[in-house]
């Protein structure tokens, strides 16, 4: 084991050296928790706003961090081997269930995504989120890195199952953050230059037979109002127009918590939950952009931090793909509030209102702490 | 390094490249957040302005408030038009999931007619975003009560209250004051839009169409904060508006009602005028309708039913009537006579009990031959001839005024011209001449066409404004004014115009007056039984409008006549005669003489000159 033991590094938390162990042995990350508790807060803050003030809404969500947080101490004790070995019957279940999903699944604005259970909904592409990154981490940990030719074949087949499953919901938004999730593990494996310039080369040529007959009109007409939102004014643009109306005229200081006339009297859609970003813009202002883009940035430092001081190829694998998909949540949610991205139904990391994606995301943080406490766990 | 085909891992190398590739992916990710920031640094920082307007744009609405209509009273205070709150079922499209369950279920909880679905299926067309559309007027309050119970069930559906024009006397006024309606396409091209912005309804007739522009007010404007949903949520601002101007009617409630109650249901028109003022005391038509039927957009059934009665409830008989004058022309063509130099007052004429024209054989029979046999008198009078009511006498007149005459002397009176009272819908009547014959008919005018001219009978034509309007100017001895419904405005006096006076000699107006004194109160007068208990001095004048001609030689058995071909019934009267106070002119459909007609008179004067019918 002693191997293996590498130096924690000075400055990585005064927490930490004071009470060496403790953190270590409950396999807690203290400053990725820090991170998280602040997150969380300041989510459940602007949730009371975009909520229209709602008490109730901030308890619910108040609950389901509380769920969540358990649930990511619960799978931060899961020891990294027991993730490996699980990760691809994990993959097995989660295919099984998308094929559920697609012969049993219960239908909400035309989309086949949820599966009831016992009276208990959920979304097996959310179990997928996490699954994904493992089983190709798992798939390629003990193979040669960087990955050659026929491992990379294989994973892009582990990749395009659940991808297609979820794409015929359908759900293009969830398919394309899945498959990113895979292939970003591809990515941090440290997959050859030549295979990403290949791949984007047929990502674009693909996309014209995607266009003419994947994609389905209202997800074309998203793509659409995009590019043009001042087409249809009171339909499909109004969100875009709306949102847009409500980051800009927050201005530097923004207009003052629940004070944001957009959100409050009605004119931002889903101002609880996927155009959050926009309630925290016309309130907070840019000011309140930077503090969450700062939080968000830490986190994301330090899930990097986590992969870079990785004992294993699993954990580095791991924390790297996770820490991206972290991102591009992020960068999605907040792009397509904006206007610049389409509008995919992401809801932004810790501070959209929902249960499933604050659980998942959570246990996403647990295996992230995993992987940072296993390195260190013969320190004490 | 091993070859690689053993695919051995090497753990320096992997952990090189993995660290490289986090090194990437952080830069990555930096530039991207940087990318979402410059865009979030645009929204906020560089177009701040343009989203900040367009924020505050969706914030805040300009609304119109309209004003509140005037009200309308009679001379006496009391309320003849106001505005009460009427609750209104609307639907908000966009806030109604499935339309047509929408509808079916609100049909099921209130009556809602076939009408009220095509309306509201036309607007619903035409309609703003968000804007409400009515559905159904007037709710019930159980009405009401159903549909708050139901309220949580029903989304988009809402009721509002709005002010609506009210007629609290229906069919008494109807024809006095007209009414108001939802503005039409037409009236809404002709409107100041922006004046009218936030009102549903503009006079359509009467005095209510009349004096719009003073009933109708200023209209105001607030900024209000609404939601996506228009619906209001603050008033940051406002202007109000300034409610219309109150309408004083010289119009008397007491007169109106003995008019109407005398009336009956029989088919006429009463109008009473103030010669002192040009007042207008009465103005009464029947059958009346409910003008209240009208302030929402009338139900085509109540619509037809109305337009297709054969009494022709909306014709405004008092202004629009256009009946032959008969006898009642008498006083006047008495004037006209003396004012010509063509009779004096003891000046006399044969009477046979007919006329016929030199060189013809052809009998004007006077009135008074099927009766007794002979004429009025061997020689009759002025006195005589308005008392007894002689025929002969005034086709001799007629003859020697000749047609043309005739016009240049009873103009003055009014007739064939316009009165200019404030209301809508005034005919001229036909006041006949050489001219106007060959103008309106192209024909030559025939001699025996002036001699039953002289009687009324003809081509003569006056409506009972123009009749009572004749009888003002006859009371007040020339000096006419212009009839006004309206006394005052917003409590400012309106003086009604003067006419150019008639100047005459006082012998000649008390040779008239004498005349239609004794129609009345003397034992050969006409009216001799509207005397029985009078305590005050009335002149009037009887008159009878044949509707259909009667052949040469046929006796007239008025039982066998149908009875909408029975004569109309024509009176007109002043009072006090010593100092007049009120001139009428009085007209009953197929009343069948003028004794339908002189009672009415009587009941009107009665109330105006002691407050009650019949007084004394």
């Amino acid at each position: 084991m002693a191997d293996y033991l590498r130096q924690m590094p000075d400055h990585g938390s005064a927490d930490l050296a004071r009470r060496p162990g403790l953190a270590s042995r409950l396999h807690i990350d203290i400053p990725l928790l820090l991170l998280l508790l602040v997150l969380t807060a300041y989510g459940l803050v602007v949730l009371y706003s975009g909520s229209g003030k709602s008490l109730d809404a901030v308890i619910r969500q108040g609950r389901y961090f509380l769920l969540a947080y358990a649930v990511m101490f619960t799978v931060a004790q899961i020891s990294l081997a027991r993730l490996m070995r699980w990760a691809p019957w994990f993959y097995l279940l989660g295919v099984a269930l998308l094929v559920a999903v697609m012969v049993a699944g219960v239908g909400a604005k035309g989309a086949q995504r949820w599966l009831s259970i016992g009276g208990f909904r959920f979304q097996p592409s959310e179990i997928m989120k996490l699954v994904l990154p493992l089983t190709i981490a798992w798939y390629l940990a003990d193979r040669s890195l960087p990955p050659r030719f026929f491992p990379i074949l294989v994973a892009l087949a582990l990749v395009l199952v659940p991808t297609a499953l979820i794409l015929q919901q359908p759900d293009l938004g969830t398919s394309l953050l899945i498959a990113a999730s895979g292939l970003f593990v591809l990515f941090v494996a440290g997959m050859g230059w030549g295979y990403i310039l290949g791949a984007a080369v047929l990502a674009i040529a693909g996309s014209w037979p995607m266009w003419m007959f994947v994609l389905r009109d209202y997800q074309k007409q998203r793509i659409l109002t995009l590019l043009d939102p001042e087409a249809d004014k009171l339909g499909a643009g109004w969100n875009i127009i709306q949102s847009k109306t409500a980051i800009g005229s927050g201005g530097w200081e923004g207009k003052g918590w629940t004070d944001g006339t957009q959100s409050h009297l009605d004119f931002l859609p889903e101002s609880h939950t996927d155009f959050i970003i926009a309630v925290l813009s016309e309130e907070f202002g840019l000011r309140g952009v930077l503090v969450l883009m700062t939080i968000y940035l830490l986190i994301l430092l330090r899930g990097f931090w986590i992969g870079i001081n990785a004992r294993s190829s699993f954990g580095r694998m791991v924390a790297g793909s996770l820490t991206l998909t972290f991102f591009v949540y992020i960068f999605v949610n907040m792009g397509m509030v904006a206007g610049v991205l389409p509008v995919v139904g992401v809801p932004l990391p810790l501070v959209s209102a929902g249960g499933t994606s604050a659980i998942s995301l959570m246990a996403a943080f647990g295996i992230l702490m995993a992987v940072s406490t296993e390195k260190s766990a013969g320190q004490g | 390094m091993p070859p690689k085909q053993f695919q051995l891992k090497d753990l320096h190398r992997e952990i090189r490249i993995n660290n490289a590739r986090t090194l990437t992916a952080i830069i990555l990710v930096l530039g991207l957040l940087g990318l979402i920031l410059s865009r979030y640094y645009s929204l906020q920082i560089t177009d701040y302005e343009i989203y900040s307007t367009q924020s505050e744009r969706n914030r805040v609405q300009l609304q119109p408030l309209p004003p509140r209509r005037g009200l309308i009273y009679d001379r006496n205070g009391v309320v003849l038009a106001d505005n009460r709150p009427s609750f209104i079922l609307s639907v908000v499209r966009e806030q109604v999931e499935d339309l047509d369950a929408t509808l079916a279920e609100l049909a099921g909880l209130l009556p809602v007619a076939e009408s009220d679905l095509e309306n509201f299926r036309k607007k619903l067309a035409q309609r703003r975003p968000y804007e409400a559309v009515p559905l159904r007027f007037r709710l019930t309050e159980e009405e009401r009560a159903i549909l708050a119970v139901n309220r949580y069930r029903l989304p988009g559906v809402v009721v509002d209250a709005q002010l609506q024009r009210h007629y609290p006397h229906g069919e008494l006024f109807s024809h006095a004051i007209g009414y108001v309606g939802r503005i039409n396409e037409q009236e809404a091209k002709e409107l100041d839009q922006s004046d009218y912005r936030g009102t549903f309804h503009i006079g359509k007739v009467g005095v209510e169409k009349y004096y719009e522009d003073t009933l109708h007010g200023k209209v105001g404007y607030q900024n209000v904060e609404t939601n996506a949903h228009g619906r209001v949520l603050r008033v940051l601002e406002s202007v109000a508006p300034t409610s219309g101007a109150d309408l004083v009617l010289n119009l008397d409630i007491r007169l109106q009602r003995a008019a109407f109650d005398a009336l009956g249901d029989r088919r006429g028109a009463v109008v009473a005028i103030d010669p002192r003022t040009g007042g207008v005391l009465a103005l009464v038509s029947t059958p009346g309708f409910d003008a209240n039927l009208f302030v929402n957009g009338i139900s085509s059934a109540d619509y037809s039913a109305l337009r297709d009665s054969l009494d022709v409830p909306l014709y405004n008989r008092a202004i629009q009537g256009q009946y032959p004058p008969g006898s009642t022309i008498k006083p006047f063509m008495a004037m006209a006579g003396l004012n010509s130099g063509l009779v004096t007052p003891a000046s006399t004429v044969r009477d046979p009990g007919w006329y016929s024209l030199p060189g013809s054989s052809h009998k004007y029979r006077d009135w008074i031959l099927r009766i007794r046999g002979t004429g009025h008198a061997p020689r009759v009078d002025m006195h005589m001839a308005i008392v007894e009511s002689c025929d002969v006498y005034f086709y001799d007149l007629a003859r020697r005024l000749t047609i043309d005459g005739m016009a240049d002397y009873l103009r003055p009176f009014g007739f064939g011209e316009l009165t200019q009272v404030d209301t809508t819908n005034e005919r001229r009547g036909v006041l006949p001449s050489t001219r106007w014959k060959r103008e309106a008919m192209g024909q030559p005018w025939y001699p025996g066409e002036t001699i039953s001219a002289g009687i009324g009978q003809g081509y003569m034509l006056a409506s009972p404004m123009q009749l009572a309007h004749a009888t003002a100017i006859l009371a007040s001895r020339g000096v006419g004014r212009t009839p006004r419904l309206v006394q005052s405005i917003d409590g400012v006096p309106l003086e009604a115009p003067l006419l150019e006076p008639m100047v005459a000699p006082v012998e000649y107006w008390d040779a008239v007056d004498r005349g239609m004194i004794d129609v009345v109160h003397s034992q050969r007068g006409t009216a001799k039984a509207l005397a029985q208990g009078i305590q005050y001095t009335m002149a009037g004048k009887t008159g009878t409008a044949q509707v259909i001609g009667i052949a040469q030689g046929a006796v007239y058995k008025e039982e066998h006549v149908a009875e909408r071909h029975r004569h109309h019934g024509l009176f007109i009267a002043f009072a006090p005669a010593e100092d007049p106070t009120i001139a009428m002119g009085i007209i009953v459909e197929n009343g069948g003489g003028s004794s339908a007609a002189s009672p009415i008179a009587r009941k009107v004067i009665d109330t105006w000159l002691f407050g009650e019918a019949g007084g004394g």
